[in-house]
């Protein structure tokens, strides 16, 4: 076993040696623009981007000529939401998100708020999911799009997207959705889920970073985004830009190899997820975040109250995780993902989140289990709040100095 | 982020954790931050009421490993100290000495904040009246 452990696989992957492999001809010889047309190494990088394009698609259940290629899923939002704001002005200009959303998401629609959009904000239950009926609650004649992620990033909680989807075609509202931690994790497919725009990326699923997709339906209904980059008109006119092949190749293969093995792979992380969380809650006063049924496969969230998020990840140096605590944001806000399921600041603080990849092996999980639980019990013998709550006083009843 | 080599060594070996009576009349004892800030600290000091001199001093913090090696250095400087000198321990010292970056000045200002609260607490056991904090942070 090699340290430091890499177990933050949320942020990003590693790209899978197959994947790399995949990809090298494209820097070196077949470097081809995909748009040169009049000589063959055009023809081949187009031919590889059509190829990949097929196994991009099949992963989604989408047809290859609905897959726009992006720089990656941040860009993918932002064309989705003020594609979709702009193209639509004329029915209307009320968005619906949730308050769970990736800042790319949030932000965009910030930033659309400025230019006239009205934004619903949606609040999610304790567990992290959101409620249809609150769903259906806001929409209004004027409604535009449906914005809400597939899977969160921090607490890993799935959506009923397949519900939220049948909602949205009732109305008649687009229905846009943030896959970024889904796709290539757990089936998604645009057609039975109801979904007309879809983000993802590549560098979540063991592929390269720096390339992305945004899924456009073309059928029932047709969907069309005002481009947000302008130039020579690629990717349907929607994205301009040359291509990135030996990205796009990547993408396409680490998709590939999602599909085939997606099956094994869940199993597996399941296996080793469930069996680090079962371990790490024996810990007394520990708890998961978010809800455990509906959830990816490889993520824990784990709160370990009484012990500060950044202080435990540094008496786990050798386990790389993140951590919902204020002190390691820039911000010295603690996460608002943690926060807006209505957890106490304090457990907020406290969390650790493990995303775990197909890499990850038993032994390293062996290894977290033992390292995490020698490092809570050394910081709460070293915590007075762990010492107030062992000596039953009631946190809430002191008056802190907030400063 | 990286730590500096001072406040790993603190972190990893952290001195004098622990807890002093604090219903003693010789106890002091400053508890600041919150738990919603994501720290808090709490420092005690052991006074000999005769001598002025501080003779054992505790804490215990939970928070970032900055604010872990705050304390930490706040409790070796205050032995050995009288209670007035350990009133000129400036959290500006402590960011020198651990080398803290700019984000994590406030940790520093929360363990002299700590030793203020608990010298206050010792002084009104004493009769004493508090010391104004004048001192203006940030
Ligand atoms: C849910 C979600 N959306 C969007 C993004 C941004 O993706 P990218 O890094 O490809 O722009 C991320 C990754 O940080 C994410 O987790
Ligand atoms: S205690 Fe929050 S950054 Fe140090």
């Amino acid at each position: 076993m090699k340290l430091p452990i890499y177990l933050d696989n949320n942020a990003t992957t590693k790209v899978d040696p197959r994947v790399f492999e995949a990809m090298t001809p494209y820097f070196l010889e077949d470097f081809g623009n995909a748009a040169s047309r009049n000589h063959p190494f055009g023809w081949k990088a187009e031919e590889a981007v059509d190829y990949a394009r097929e196994q991009i698609a099949a992963l989604i259940g989408a047809n290859e000529k609905e897959v726009i290629f992006t720089s990656g899923a941040t860009e993918s939002n932002n064309l989705a939401i003020k594609g979709v704001f702009e193209m639509y002005e004329a029915k209307g200009k009320h968005i619906i998100t949730a308050v769970t959303e990736h800042k790319a998401v949030l932000d965009t629609c910030k930033h659309l708020e400025k230019l006239g959009a009205e934004i619903t904000y949606l609040p999610v239950g304790i567990d992290g999911l959101i409620s249809v009926a609150d769903i259906e609650a806001a929409i209004r004649p004027d409604t535009i799009l449906v914005s809400l992620m597939y899977a969160n990033n921090e607490i890993g909680v799935v959506q009923p997207m397949r519900e939220i989807g049948a909602l949205c075609k009732s109305k008649g509202v687009l229905f846009h959705s943030d896959a970024t931690q889904a796709v290539g994790k757990i089936p998604v497919d645009v057609l039975a889920d109801g979904i007309d725009l879809l983000s993802m990326t590549a560098h979540k699923m063991y592929g390269p970073k720096g390339i992305g997709a945004l899924y456009v339906r073309r059928k029932n209904p047709r969907v069309k985004v005002t481009a947000q980059m302008d130039g020579g008109g690629h990717e349907r006119g929607m994205r301009s830009g040359t291509l990135n092949v030996p990205g796009i190749v990547g993408f396409g293969k680490a998709c590939e190899l999602a599909r085939l093995e997606m099956e094994q792979d869940t199993e597996r992380l399941m296996g080793l997820r469930d069996y680090l969380e079962s371990e790490l809650l024996k810990l007394e006063e520990s708890y998961v975040n978010g809800n455990i049924e509906h959830r990816l496969p490889h993520v824990a969230n784990i709160s370990f109250k009484y012990v500060e998020g950044e202080g435990l990840m540094m008496a786990i140096k050798d386990i790389a995780v993140s951590s919902g605590s204020a002190c390691t944001s820039a911000s010295l806000e603690p996460s608002y993902v943690l926060k807006a399921l209505g957890l106490d600041d304090e457990l907020a603080h406290s969390s650790l989140r493990f995303g775990l990849s197909r890499f990850t092996t038993k032994e390293e999980i062996d290894y977290t289990i033992k390292t995490v639980a020698n490092a809570v019990n050394k910081l709460r013998d070293m915590s007075p709040l762990w010492e107030m709550f062992k000596e039953g006083i009631d946190l809430k009843s002191i008056e802190w100095t907030e400063h | 982020m990286a730590y500096s080599e001072k406040v790993i060594d603190h972190y990893n070996n952290p001195r004098n954790v622990g807890t002093l009576d604090k219903a003693s009349h010789k106890v002091g004892t400053g508890l600041v931050g919150a738990p919603e800030c994501g720290d808090v600290m709490r420092l005690q000091i052991e006074v000999n009421p005769e001598t002025g001199i501080i003779e054992d001093a505790k804490f215990k913090t939970f928070g970032c490993g900055s604010a872990i090696a705050s304390s930490s250095l706040a409790t070796e400087w205050l032995k050995g100290k009288s209670v007035d000198d350990a009133l000129t321990i400036d959290n500006m010292d402590i960011v020198e000495e651990l080398a803290l970056p700019p984000v994590k000045i406030h940790c520093s200002v929360l363990a002299e904040d700590a030793i203020k609260a608990a010298i206050n607490d010792y002084r009104a056991k004493q009769g004493l009246a508090p010391i104004e904090d004048t001192k203006k942070h940030y």
